[in-house]
């Protein structure tokens, strides 16, 4: 511990003792602790308290009846932990009656305070921490705690509770590491007592008819084998498993969700032998009898087990399928889908109950949906993955919500009425419409997609979350339509399906929801992004409105729009496809674009558009857009001009980025271009010509640079660090060894320096040599500089002092307010 | 036969013997002139105030476009059955052709007009002591109503055309409707699969893409009503979509009077408008957009439109059916050009049949229909808010669009299953009136003497005249017999009123058997033997050969012609019963 920290000691422990004194805030206390565990990693907490005697009085203070606030209490319970979590310490707390008159019956449990769930927590937390040792078992067992634990497992506080059943499998563990030897773990009366007693109490609760009970039971279970791995948990597992099957006779069966967490638990336990333990077997059991509403996330956790027997995965499967057999069978003329959704359709019992509930089927089959979708990004998906079936399925959902399927049975009927209008499936839908395009599909269901998808985009029922998903779903299966491998053409269906969604993208790029104009224009800028360069896409878009109106949105009211349609128009242009048709001879409409979008970056009063711009001109200069490279140094110049005046951090970031760009390109050129390093081994850094070097002091990047190091956003000053030290390294080679009180100047380039860091940052720097830079660039300490910036911000204010102090000062403050009363 | 129109089934009722008509909203009371004044109507026509002018306004438009292309003769021979079976459709299907009409006057409507009672929300109206009425704002129109009927123990509800959406009339009074018997549902939405905002949005996205690419738009539309609305989202709109330069015409011969009389209306308006109204401000932002002419409005193309109008720019106007009016004007002059669109909104007419006599036509064309009346999803919740005893409504209601067999949400759930009516059917609704409200006139109230015979129950005799006229029922005090009575007189008198001296007391209570029996023993019974009968007790005094039977209401004393005897044990009797 730190003298500083070791001096205020007392003076805190003295306050937290003063019933009198406030500690108005809970987080101060929870820091306190984090300290004093931090700094027990590293000394010896018996030495710790017999260092500071003031320690020792505040937790005896704790015994003598008196007002002593429930936080405090609660602290001071959890402190002890900390300190008796060495065995040394331990057994010092232990002499002194402290531990017992805190932990035992007639400590903490028989205060008044012990009503308030914080202290009963702190008490859990506390024998949580100090259950480390053998020492600490021994007191457990004595002192009656355990007992006090399993009633805490029915706490009305669920915070409580939880903590109880998590120590309860802290305890479990930490005897059974200790108490078992390899050979008789087997035999469960070879088990410590302190063990025993847990799992009795476990298994006498499993045999209880009150759910809550069974509850906790199985709660313990499923922590413990999620925790513990050890050839014990076999044993465990094989004495609590008929207890824990005779549940699925109960009717209905008790706490459901409980039954599954713990059968999955067991399952994904890496010590257990699954075929001797009968695990597979459950399994098999609880999927065939839940309900089809309570066996999906089971099923679906099943699936995803890695040593999973391959009938079990096919029932898990079929489980997972059945709403959606249902309901192809509502819909479907046809005998039945081929595929693996054969057979999976249950009884129209089921389906009648399913359908019993609009909100439980919706759920249902949202959940089903994901689920699916979960499935086939993972390596464990059902091979064969039922492909045209899932497909079928997803797009008669989709045509059931939007009132445009049209079944024939009765069942059809009521699941018209159900799922009618429902967006709640139909966004789950898509979102499993866009995963299914990654499969192959035959090409009749595949044009069935599309028509559905334009049918859902036209709809004018379609509500904006549905349409920004419907985009996103057309965009996966325009991108996996096509069939020729190594060739990112668009099939010729997806050419004439673009030909009918554009009209209706023209259409929603008018739409008087933002949200919508918005994703449409995302929409716009992702398909020219990947087929802008096509012949073909560009015919059918030239041949819509689609660009003018793309354009005409710059000027759009809300800033999110703007945002985006400066990503399109800067998508349209990069592609050479800009709403007025340009020719060599006429620049003029390009210039123009280039113009609006300088006019947006110094004039847009919200940041998203003017972060827009950046991003795109950064892409510009980037790719070399004809605009940008006509005259580079005029765009950087102008573009850090208006950058260094923006009050958006990130738009100074952008800012920043692209210089960087520009510095990469113009170093490369330069190299090329500069008559002193032609032939010179490649491997030698190409120095810098002199002439680029007056370029960034004409732009200005070197100011820009320098002033964006003392930004208030840290994000910017970072960015600028970087920026220079890469410009620093870049340029070492290029200057002679000039010092920096050498150049004329620099010593103005101090002085100007030093005002900015005083808050100054109005002064222009002037016009330098580039001499004076690199001087300058040389004499900052950029790395010390790297270093302060890479920590946090509040790393002054996180240190133990500050917060020892911050605690004492506002119960000085209290004690002030207090004199002035008298 | 443009200017001929399908009025009402006039075989099913004597329209002459009508007494009252209550009118729901503007929209339902084109034919209103029809009934009042060719049938012998004598009755009264109840409506509120903005009812009844924005209804004036309708016909006055519609007498207006008709009249403005008078026809010297009218065809008549087409309707003869066997002539029109020749003709094209729809003509060949169009019904009851009989009885189409001629449209009416102005002279005709103010007519009509001037029979209409105004009403005010929430206003009880007593119809001949029989039933009180009482319109409810049903949210749909300004000042439309939905109508309760009632009477002392039933009520009837009659809902029709209401909308739960937050439009611009004053929202749906739903709390008032609740303890309905019987509640009639009719009007509603023509498209429940259309959601109103979803169409809106519609109107817009389109209205926005036909103007940027340099076309005209087109809304063929009722002169108020959804307009209104429109306007409005156009009023939120139009900057955004940087359409701030594009002129709006509304030409109608009620254009002005309809923008105005929206803005005066304001306590038929929803909260928000109506609070406007303090701040001051126009209810409506159609205001700020004639201000700033954005929204221009003319009674008709020729005169000051022609020198004003520009393209592109949006024009609404009527009639919706595209028959006459302005509309066929434009129709004329845009319907070549594919940069033109016209948007059809209203719901009461098939877009594909309107644009037939067109045809071939360029200009694009979209159905964006708005119809904010209830759909079933919101009958459904209206219907378990409300919770009445029975549904009443049309057959259509209760089974599927045939277009749509598969749509069972597209139907009227509820339970009891509704009772469904088809066209002139007549339908006894599902209730019997059993009680009927008696006043007591204050000085025979003064003179009973009610006894208490439970806690919180007396009793008093009343003997009275009962005075019943125009249903009402008033109980007066008996006239005093005149002194001297003459004979004649008195005849009447003893015929009118029953001899009141001779009443005997009512009694009330139950005689316990046991002490009854003690009793009888006191008074020198003996041999009593007590049997129990399914109704009561038999006491049975063997000696006297006297039979007492007790039952719930009443209790009988046999014996063989001994008087006496027979009064003795009366007296015992009553001892144990209330008297008053």
């Amino acid at each position: 511990m730190d003298p500083e920290c070791a001096r205020l000691l007392p003076a805190l422990c003295a306050v937290l003792a003063d019933p009198r004194q406030l500690v108005a805030d809970d987080t101060c206390l929870e820091k306190l602790l984090d300290w004093f565990k931090t700094v027990m990693e590293t000394e010896c907490s018996l030495h710790l308290l017999q260092d500071h005697p003031c320690l020792m009085e505040l937790l005896s203070h704790v015994l003598k009846p008196q007002d002593i606030s429930p936080r405090v209490l609660s602290f001071v319970l959890r402190l002890v932990g900390i300190f008796a979590a060495q065995e040394d310490c331990f057994q010092y707390l232990q002499q002194g009656e402290l531990l017992l008159g805190l932990f035992g019956e007639t400590g903490a449990l028989s205060w008044a305070a012990w009503n308030m769930p914080s202290v009963r927590s702190g008490w859990i937390q506390g024998l949580c921490s100090l259950a480390q040792h053998p020492s600490a078992l021994h007191f457990l067992a004595d002192s009656g705690a355990v007992d006090t634990i399993f009633a805490l497992q029915g706490d009305p506080s669920l915070f409580v509770a939880s903590a109880a059943s998590q120590l309860l499998v802290h305890i479990l563990a930490l005897a059974m590491q200790g108490g078992a030897s390899g050979s008789s773990i087997s035999e469960a009366a070879a088990w410590p007592v302190c063990a025993q007693k847990i799992v009795n109490h476990v298994e006498e609760s499993l045999h209880s008819k009150a759910t809550p009970q069974v509850t906790q039971a199985l709660n313990v279970l499923t922590t413990t084998f999620g925790r513990c791995h050890s050839p014990w948990t076999g044993a465990l597992w094989g004495r609590l498993s008929p207890p824990v099957a005779c549940l699925f006779e109960r009717d209905p069966i008790p706490a459901v969700h409980s039954l599954m967490d713990l059968l999955l638990s067991v399952a994904r336990s890496p010590v257990l032998n699954f075929a001797a333990c009968g695990l597979w077997e459950m399994l098999a059991q609880t999927l065939s009898r839940l309900s089809p509403t309570q066996a999906g996330p089971l099923a679906l956790g099943t699936l995803k087990l890695q040593h999973c027997p391959q009938e079990l995965r096919t029932q898990a499967f079929g489980v997972l399928l059945q709403p959606l057999a249902c309901i192809l069978k509502a819909t479907t003329q046809a005998p039945g889908p081929p595929g693996l959704l054969e057979g999976t359709a249950g009884s129209s019992l089921t389906v009648d109950a399913l359908l019993s509930s609009k909100s439980a089927f919706v759920g249902l089959l949202c959940q089903t949906l994901a689920h699916l979708e979960e499935l086939q990004m993972l390596p464990q998906c059902p091979c064969p993955w039922p492909q045209v079936p899932l497909l079928e399925a997803t797009v008669t959902i989709l045509r059931l919500c939007d009132g445009s399927a049209n079944p024939s049975s009765s069942v059809g009927g009521r699941l018209c009425g159900t799922l009618g209008g429902c967006v709640r499936v139909q966004r789950a839908a898509l979102d499993f419409l866009g995963t299914l395009s990654q499969g192959t599909s035959p090409l009749e269901l595949v044009l069935e997609v599309f028509s559905v998808l334009l049918k859902t985009l036209e709809s004018p029922e379609s509500s904006p979350t549905v349409l920004k998903k419907t985009f996103q779903a057309t965009l996966r299966w325009l991108q996996n339509s096509h069939k020729i491998p190594n060739c990112s053409d668009l099939s010729p269906d997806a050419l004439l399906f673009l030909g009918e969604l554009f009209p209706i993208l023209q259409k929603r790029l008018c739409s008087p929801c933002w949200e919508v104009r918005d994703s449409a224009l995302e929409f716009l800028t992702h398909l020219i992004r990947h087929w802008g360069g096509q012949a073909d896409f560009k015919e059918a878009l030239h041949s819509s409105e689609v660009p003018t109106l793309a354009c005409q949105l710059l000027q759009d009211p809300e800033s999110y729009v703007r945002a985006s349609a400066v990503g399109a128009a800067g998508q349209l242009s990069s592609r050479g496809l800009q709403a007025t048709p340009t020719s060599p001879e006429n620049p003029q409409a390009q210039q123009g674009l280039l113009m609006d979008f300088m006019h947006i970056l110094s004039t847009d009063s919200e940041g998203f558009p003017r972060r827009a711009v950046l991003r795109v001109f950064t892409e510009w200069l980037r790719d070399g857009h004809a605009d940008v490279i006509r005259d580079t140094e005029w765009f950087v110049a102008t573009v850090l001009q208006a950058v260094s005046r923006d009050l958006d951090w990130e738009v100074r970031m952008q800012g920043l980025e692209l210089a960087q760009v520009f510095l990469i390109q113009a170093m490369g050129r330069s190299s090329l271009h500069c008559p002193y390093t032609v032939g010179l081994p490649e491997a030698t850094s190409p120095s810098p010509h002199p002439e680029f070097l007056q370029t960034l002091c004409r732009l200005p990047l070197f100011e820009f640079a320098f002033c964006a190091l003392l930004d208030c956003d840290r994000p910017v000053a970072q960015k600028a660090c970087d920026l220079l030290l890469f410009l620093r390294d870049k340029t070492t080679s290029c200057s002679g060894p000039q010092e920096a009180g050498d150049s004329p100047n620099s010593a103005s380039v101090e002085a100007v320096l030093q005002r900015w860091r005083e808050g100054e940052q109005g002064q222009p720097l002037g016009d330098l040599e580039p001499e004076a830079m690199l001087a300058i660039l040389r004499s900052l300490d950029l790395e010390g500089l790297q270093g302060k910036l890479a920590k946090s911000s509040d790393h002054m204010e996180k240190s133990p002092q500050s917060l020892l102090q911050d605690m004492l000062a506002t119960v000085g403050i209290l004690e002030e307010n207090e004199a002035d009363c008298y | 036969m443009l200017q001929e129109e399908g009025t009402y089934q006039t075989e099913l009722i004597d329209l002459s013997t009508v007494d009252v008509i209550l009118i729901s909203n503007y929209h339902c009371m084109m034919a209103l002139p029809y009934i009042t004044e060719h049938t012998g109507f004598t009755g009264t026509v109840y409506a509120t105030e903005p009812t009844m002018q924005i209804g004036r306004l309708l016909m006055e438009e519609l007498v207006n476009f008709i009249e403005r292309v008078p026809k010297a003769q009218s065809a008549s021979l087409w309707k003869n059955k066997d002539v029109q079976r020749l003709l094209p459709s729809p003509l060949k299907d169009a019904v009851e052709v009989s009885t189409w009409r001629r449209c009416y006057t102005m002279q005709e409507v103010n007519s009509a007009l001037s029979k209409i009672q105004l009403v005010g929300y929430s206003q009880k109206i007593e119809l001949f002591g029989a039933v009180q009425v009482t319109p409810l704002s049903s949210g749909y129109a300004l000042g439309s109503s939905n109508w309760i009927i009632q009477s002392h123990y039933e009520k009837v509800s009659y809902v029709s055309g209401s909308s739960l959406l937050t439009t611009h009339p004053q929202p749906m009074d739903q709390a008032s409707l609740k303890n309905s018997d019987v509640l009639v549902l009719t009007g509603l939405t023509q498209i429940p699969t259309a959601n109103p905002d979803g169409m809106v949005g519609e109107f817009c996205s389109n209205l926005a893409l036909t103007v940027r690419n340099g076309g005209n738009v087109l809304v063929p539309c009722y002169p108020s009503g959804v307009i209104y609305d429109l306007l409005e989202c156009l009023y939120q709109y139009i900057d955004s979509a940087g359409l701030s330069n594009i002129p709006f015409y509304f030409i109608s011969p009620v254009a002005n009077s309809s923008l105005e009389f929206s803005q005066i209306f304001a306590e038929w308006l929803c909260h928000n408008k109506q609070s406007k109204v303090y701040l001051p401000e126009p209810p409506f932002p159609h205001a700020e957009l004639i201000q700033t002419n954005k929204l221009k409005h003319y009674p008709s193309i020729h005169g000051d439109f022609s020198n004003d109008f520009r393209q592109p720019c949006v024009v609404f106007t009527g009639h919706p059916s595209l028959r006459f009016g302005d509309v066929v004007h434009f129709m004329e002059l845009w319907g070549k050009s594919s940069l033109n669109t016209v948007i059809f909104t209203e719901p009461d007419f098939s877009y594909l049949e309107a644009l037939a006599p067109y045809q071939p036509l360029a200009m694009k064309c979209t159905y964006c229909p708005i119809d904010t009346r209830l759909n079933f999803i919101q009958v459904s919740k209206l219907l378990k808010e409300v919770q009445p005893l029975h549904v009443v409504c049309p057959e259509q209601y209760t089974q599927p669009p045939p277009a749509q067999s598969h749509r069972m949400d597209l139907m009227i759930d509820c339970q009891p299953p509704a009772m469904s009516y088809r066209r002139a059917e007549v339908l006894a609704l599902p209730f019997k009136r059993r009680y009927e409200k008696i006043e007591i006139m204050p000085e025979l109230a003064d003179s009973l003497v009610p006894m208490e015979i439970k806690p919180g129950i007396s009793l008093a005799t009343v003997s009275a005249v009962l005075h019943t006229k125009d249903n009402k029922h008033v109980l007066q005090p008996p006239p005093r017999p005149a002194q001297p009575p003459s004979s004649k007189k008195r005849k009447r008198v003893s015929e009118d009123v029953p001899d009141c001296k001779v009443l005997k007391p009512l009694l009330s209570g139950s005689i316990p058997v046991e002490q009854f029996v003690q009793t009888l023993e006191k008074h020198g019974f003996s041999d009593i033997k007590v049997e129990d009968t399914a109704k009561g007790h038999i006491v049975l005094l063997q000696e006297a050969e006297t039979l007492i039977q007790i039952e719930e209401d009443s209790t009988h004393i046999i014996c063989d012609n001994d008087e006496t005897l027979r009064v003795r044990l009366r007296d015992l009797v009553l001892r144990f019963l209330q008297k008053f």
